[in-house]
């Protein structure tokens, strides 16, 4: 043993340097100074015009494709703007004002007709392509084809494909269908209009278009699952590189015109992202100042944690809740959840502090949640139909625990039940929640024993497949749930209408397929009164919480880093609680 | 003065002998986790050029060590070297090590006993002959080479300008000997060590590898000091026999005199388990009883006293006083405590007649 | 020594077809032991929510809808003849030996490779070169001083770097030496030799040092056992006793006799990692074979798992022989057959 003492003090030493090296990065001078804590949260920090200067980007991961036409991802959609123009877009700023869709390369948002079923879009005039080309119509109408119907592009959203009119016999895709009619419903009159005919009337076709799946591709320079490599601009930039795995880089695009373009200042003269980078040495670099920006989005890493929150480190840091909900479906068709008494029991009884904790404590977990939809979604209101109390030493106090246990005895199980609570087996926070939900629910006599899936398999083979979960009985299923629009539509239809229950894969593992939440939610997405709509919102989230299928548990959050230099810099909303890339500059 | 007795008058006094190699009081101690193991305690002896010494003894009896410690190939950190070894009026222990150095493979060269093992086996003999020559001379490499050729020629390997480019491992093991010879002798030492230069051979090689060390001592009048278990090597060869037990000489004599009246009751040992082939097998061999003595305990008073038949004819000197080496007769001495009438009985009388 | 190589060459490609058919097993067999099917394995390739369509499509673009000895007959086939991919509304072809595309993007696999086998190239052979100088010399001295306060920590040290893992070191080295003394360029400023040799350089100073801190530790231990071993062989005594300096006994004769078993593992070690420094990479953020390989097997990316495994197993085998070789001349009594 005392051969091994050397290596411990060795050890120790090393890991102190670490500390200090840490501690050291960036200039100690600026303690306590900077914008502050949580100022970019709800406006915009460091506002500047000042052109010039190369943007950082690094990413621990990589696109799953920087083609517009072929990604998902939310830090791909944000950053897209910088290379390419949609229809719409969101308006750059900080918090709220973040929500709004404003034109972009539509001169104006849509004008709906056929109740809701028509919209039609103008396109401004003088955009041009960094190869010199214009922008048409018949662009973006490609854009859309190649994006929603060909085999080769499986990596976006298909709502195009699920909303739009599709021809007969159903259309295959601009690589298929060589006719140049393309797909009917998107008409082109002239080169700078556009008409989409949908199906259903869709009041939020707006939100749609704002997706990077709009940006126009014109056809003759289409190289399909290649295009991620030489993308034609229509942005402020043009991609100079892309190597996937390594790095993208981008300069002025020199046909980009300011006068065309109201919202984006188009500041750095270059913009470089290196992938695949190590994520703890993203962090050392922010923090050393030698970063500018972590393209993902989703936060420092543990690791860091502390390090951000320190005095020194505090003012460059943001705090804002990322538009996901993490929340445990009730089936209501699990008995003896399938009484409503017994799924109140269980929301009384679900102890959200200790499942808080377990998730990481509210500043990287994330905050209480009462409600389906979280702050950062349009349609939000605040509400808690089955409010909580903390007794002083932890956990839920006596009267709290009395509500459940009337509720138990109104459901007719006075003693508690038993059943399963599932958690994805990879995600240890997520298992960590399941086991704190377990332990406060035992404490009303409802025991339940927690099952785990694989992540890439929880909704294909197991909690989305209502088979299996009335076979195992699998009554609460712990999911995290972010819409791909930020309304109350975009977030509550896939979880929570009755449409969006499937033999497998569905995201609606609580089975509600309540006939009002249904109508009130078709209702809402026909109505194109947005204030009327958003009001909507607020009410569906009332009745889905009436029939106590969901319970919320935190709206989730994360410590972002703003370094010193970097300019603009605001949390928006419409991709998920991240900085908005769009107008962002360096000092 | 202890333990000095073939030394010349001069032992002791650090005063230049006039003998070629003279050897006093050498003692060579290794400090181990045991205790301090005394490998070579106290040994003197002399050896003029064209003369050759047998050392005999049984393996640890400090034959070895003692070659390596004139040689100066003792690590300091690990052995503690004292006394004096002159050589051709230059004292070695108290050398520096450079000196010590630049005197090995000139003045003094060694010929080991596993010549397969004692050349490097990814050099070729050529180039291990040709580098041992050119440490000492300062010559090219052809030059060097020239030399090499020469040397193995002379040691009787034939084309030796083809073998030269050999490795060891191509070579037999009589003709490795006659290489590391040859190796041995590129630069002319005065002083020869052969340490048990013909056990790993044939019975056959032997003879041939023993007459050619006998020749080229006679070619380059070199002092030998020919290190053995074998007192047949010694009889062929060795002018004088130094016998060892316990890291001391216990007996030292001429050839003739070691083998026709030796003194010690372990020199009578030696000869007892000499295999012979002119008496029956019944009676050849008399093996002395016991095993070699530890060199961190040494025995007390005659190291050789727990395997000495005649130790009680003494009452208890023999394992309370240590015998000196002393000159019986004239260039005859050993240490023993049996009175020299006794000794010369029991020869006579009960050794004599079983061999 | 021709016909011996011939042979080894022949039972390479034999290899080879063994590694990617193995690859091949553990990526299609053993999800399908497991229960998985094919629509799962091609759900992986379509983005969020795949609908039974999408699957479909995928299934037929990436030839999965084939059994899977098909699916390797084709693969060879491409090998040997070439291939024609369809990106859409342009058609590449991919010329032998084609080792066919990115199932996760369009990319060509071999190119691919041959894109990032320099960087990797970079950092093995450079951190190649101060292990072997670092451990090298660690263990002689170590070993020529055995028990001495050197030997002793030099011991400790080397024990540490062997259990120390890459990403700690290289974070503590990154803080360290880029963000706080500012000495050396933070992660992720590899730039090719190329394109920019001062960055190449100084950039792969500290991957060079992590990485070699980890081997070196091996390396000196090793040596030291074997200078250990070596320095008692009767030959270093005859090396003496010829009045050889130190130095030369050290160098000349004891180093050469105790390389040769390192030279086996050098092999190996250089091998392995020319196909991939994976936690060094990922660490400096180097965009090498290794980063490759993990992004392709978190990715489930068959082709370019199977072009990182033939690569590393390429790399093994041609360093491998070219070791065996060296051993002949460096021991001669080494015979090749």
């Amino acid at each position: 043993m005392n051969k091994m003492r050397p290596i411990v003090v060795f050890a120790a030493g090393v890991v102190a340097a670490s500390g200090l090296a840490a501690c050291g990065g960036g200039d100690s001078g600026s303690s306590g100074s900077g914008p502050g804590y949580n100022a970019g949260v709800n406006a915009v920090v460091n506002k500047s015009d000042k052109k010039g200067g190369t943007l950082k980007f690094a990413h621990s991961d990589d696109w799953d494709s920087p083609d517009p036409g072929n990604t998902y991802y939310a830090f791909s959609q944000n950053f897209s703007r910088l290379y390419g123009r949609g229809l719409t877009t969101f308006k750059p700023g900080a918090g709220k004002e973040s929500l709004e869709v404003v034109p972009d390369l539509a001169a104006d948002l849509g004008t709906s007709s056929d109740g809701g079923k028509t919209w039609t879009y103008k396109l401004r005039t003088g955009v041009k392509y960094d190869d010199g080309g214009t922008v048409t119509s018949k662009d973006v109408k490609y854009a859309v084809e190649r994006s929603n119907f060909t085999k080769e592009m499986q990596l976006g959203p298909k709502y195009f494909k699920q909303y739009l009119v599709d021809n007969k016999p159903a259309y295959k895709g601009p690589y298929e269908d060589k006719n140049d009619e393309g797909l009917k419903s998107i008409e082109t009159p002239d080169d700078q209009t556009i008409v989409f005919h949908l199906k259903e009337p869709f009041a939020e076709f707006d939100y749609l278009v704002a997706m990077s799946q709009t940006i126009p591709v014109p056809k003759a320079k289409d190289t399909g699952t290649k295009y991620e490599s030489a993308i034609v601009s229509s942005g402020p930039y043009k991609v100079d590189n892309y190597t996937r795995g390594k790095s993208m880089s981008l300069s002025r695009n020199p046909n980009w015109n300011q006068s065309t373009d109201p919202i984006r200042k188009a500041l750095p003269d270059k913009i470089e992202v290196q992938l695949k980078q190590n994520a703890d040495d993203i962090d050392q670099r922010l923090l050393a100042g030698t970063l500018d920006m972590d393209a993902a989005g989703v936060g420092v890493q543990s690791g860091t944690q502390p390090k951000v929150l320190a005095a020194d480190q505090k003012p460059y840091v943001d705090n804002p809740v990322q538009g996901f909900l993490r929340f445990m479906s009730l089936n209501v068709n699990v008995k003896p959840l399938d009484n409503v008494h017994c799924r109140i029991a269980v929301q009384y009884a679900t102890d959200k502090v200790a499942a808080q904790t377990a998730y990481g404590g509210p500043l990287a977990g994330g905050d209480l949640a009462t409600t389906v939809l979280p702050p950062s979604v349009d349609g939000y209101t605040k509400f808690d139909l089955y409010p909580q109390k903390q007794a002083s030493g932890g956990g839920l106090d006596e009267a709290t625990l009395a509500k459940a246990k009337q509720e138990l005895q109104a459901c007719g199980q006075p003693n508690g039940f038993t059943t399963k609570i599932s958690a994805r087996s990879d995600r240890p926070k997520e298992v960590a929640m399941a086991q704190a939900i377990q332990q406060s629910l035992a404490k009303v006599g409802i025991k339940v024993n927690i099952v785990q899936f694989p992540a890439g398999d929880y909704f294909n083979k197991y909690v989305g497949v209502p088979k299996y979960v009335h076979d195992h009985g699998i009554g609460m299923m712990i999911m995290a749930w972010a819409a791909d629009w930020p309304t109350g539509y975009g977030f509550l239809a896939q979880i929570v209408h009755g449409d969006a229950i499937k033999p497998s894969g569905g995201n609606n593992l609580a089975e509600l397929n309540d006939p009002t939440v249904n109508k009130a939610l078709n209702d809402a997405i026909a109505n194109t009164d947005k204030a009327a709509r958003t009001k909507a919102y607020g009410e569906i989230d009332k009745l889905v919480m009436g029939t106590a299928a969901e319970v919320p548990l935190v709206y989730a959050k994360a410590l972002m880093y703003r370094p010193k230099r970097v300019t603009n810099a605001g949390i928006t909303y419409a991709y998920g609680g991240m900085y908005d890339y769009l107008n962002m500059g360096v000092e | 003065m202890t333990g000095t007795a073939p030394a010349a008058d001069t032992a002791g006094t650090g005063e230049a002998p006039t003998s070629f190699l003279e050897v006093r009081d050498l003692k060579i101690h290794f400090p181990t986790d045991d205790g301090l193991v005394k490998s070579v305690d106290g040994l003197s002896f002399q050896l003029e050029r064209g003369r050759t010494l047998g050392i005999v003894g049984e393996s640890g009896s400090g034959k070895s060590v003692t070659s390596l410690g004139i040689l100066g190939l003792h690590n300091k950190r690990n052995a503690n070297v004292s006394g004096e070894i002159w050589l051709n009026g230059k004292e070695l222990v108290n050398a520096s090590q450079t000196e010590v150095r630049r005197l090995r493979g000139r003045d003094m060269a060694m010929i080991f006993q596993d010549p397969l093992s004692a050349m490097h086996p990814f050099y070729t003999v050529g180039a291990q002959i040709i580098e041992a020559y050119r440490v000492h001379n300062d010559v090219s490499k052809q030059v060097a080479r020239k030399h090499a050729i020469d040397m193995l020629g002379r040691v009787g390997i034939p084309k030796p300008d083809k073998r030269v480019d050999d490795y060891p491992h191509q070579f037999s093991g009589g003709m490795r000997q006659r290489a590391m010879i040859a190796m041995a002798l590129s630069c002319d030492p005065e002083l020869l060590i052969a340490d048990e230069p013909t056990t790993a051979l044939d019975v056959t090689v032997q003879a041939q590898i023993l007459d050619l060390i006998r020749d080229l001592q006679q070619e380059f009048n070199s002092a030998v000091i020919m290190i053995t278990h074998d007192l047949g090597v010694v009889a062929e060869l060795s002018d004088d026999i130094l016998v060892m037990y316990a890291g001391r000489c216990v007996e030292y004599a001429s050839v003739g005199d070691a083998f026709h009246q030796p003194l010690h009751p372990y020199t009578w040992g030696l000869l007892g388990s000499m295999p012979r082939l002119d008496r029956e097998r019944s009676e050849r061999l008399m093996p002395i009883k016991g095993s070699p003595p530890s060199l961190i305990n040494v025995p007390s008073g005659c190291a050789f006293h727990p395997r000495c038949p005649y130790k009680d004819l003494n009452g208890e000197k023999c394992w309370t006083e240590r015998p000196e080496l002393v000159e019986a007769e004239p260039g005859h001495k050993a240490a023993c405590h049996l009175p020299q009438d006794k000794k010369r009985k029991i020869w006579t009388d009960e050794i004599r007649p079983k061999l | 020594m021709f016909a011996y190589i011939i042979r080894r060459l022949i039972g390479a490609v034999l290899m080879l077809l063994l590694v990617s058919l193995v690859t091949f097993g553990i990526f299609f067999w053993l999800p399908k032991l497991a229960g998985q099917t094919t629509d799962q394995i091609a759900a992986s390739y379509v983005g969020k929510a795949p609908t039974a369509e999408a699957i479909q499509d995928t299934k037929e673009r990436l030839g999965l809808d084939k059994p899977v000895v098909v699916q390797y007959g084709s693969y060879l086939k491409a090998i040997v003849v070439g291939k024609d991919y369809k990106a859409g509304p342009v058609t590449d072809h991919c010329p032998a030996p084609c080792l066919g595309y990115s199932f996760r993007s369009s990319q060509p696999v071999l190119e691919t490779l041959l894109d990032r086998a320099p960087a990797t190239a970079s950092l093995a052979l450079g951190a190649a070169v101060f292990w072997l100088i670092g451990g090298i010399v660690t263990g002689v001295v170590s070993a020529l001083r055995r028990g001495s306060l050197w030997d002793r920590a030099a011991m400790i040290i080397a024990l540490s770097g062997v259990s120390l893992p890459i990403y700690f070191t290289g974070l503590v080295s990154l803080a360290l030496f880029s963000y706080t003394l500012k000495i050396f360029p933070g992660g992720g400023s590899y730039k090719p030799i190329t394109e920019d040799p001062v960055m190449w350089f100084q950039s792969l100073v500290l991957p060079w040092v992590t990485l070699a801190f980890l081997y070196a530790a091996m390396y000196a231990r090793l040596t030291r056992a074997g200078m250990l071993e070596t320095m008692n062989e009767d030959y270093i005594r005859t090396a003496r006793a010829k009045g050889l300096s130190e130095t030369t006994v050290v160098t000349k004769h004891a180093l050469r006799a105790s390389l040769t078993p390192i030279l086996t593992i050098f092999g190996l070690d250089l091998g392995l990692l020319l196909g991939g420094a994976v936690l060094t990479e990922s660490t400096f953020g180097i965009p090498g074979l290794g980063q490759l390989a993990i992004s392709s097997i978190n990715s489930g990316d068959l082709p370019m798992v199977l072009g990182v495994t033939l690569i590393t197993s390429v790399s093994i085998v041609g360093i491998n022989l070219i070791v065996d070789l060296l051993y002949a001349i460096v021991d001669p009594r080494v015979r090749l057959g």
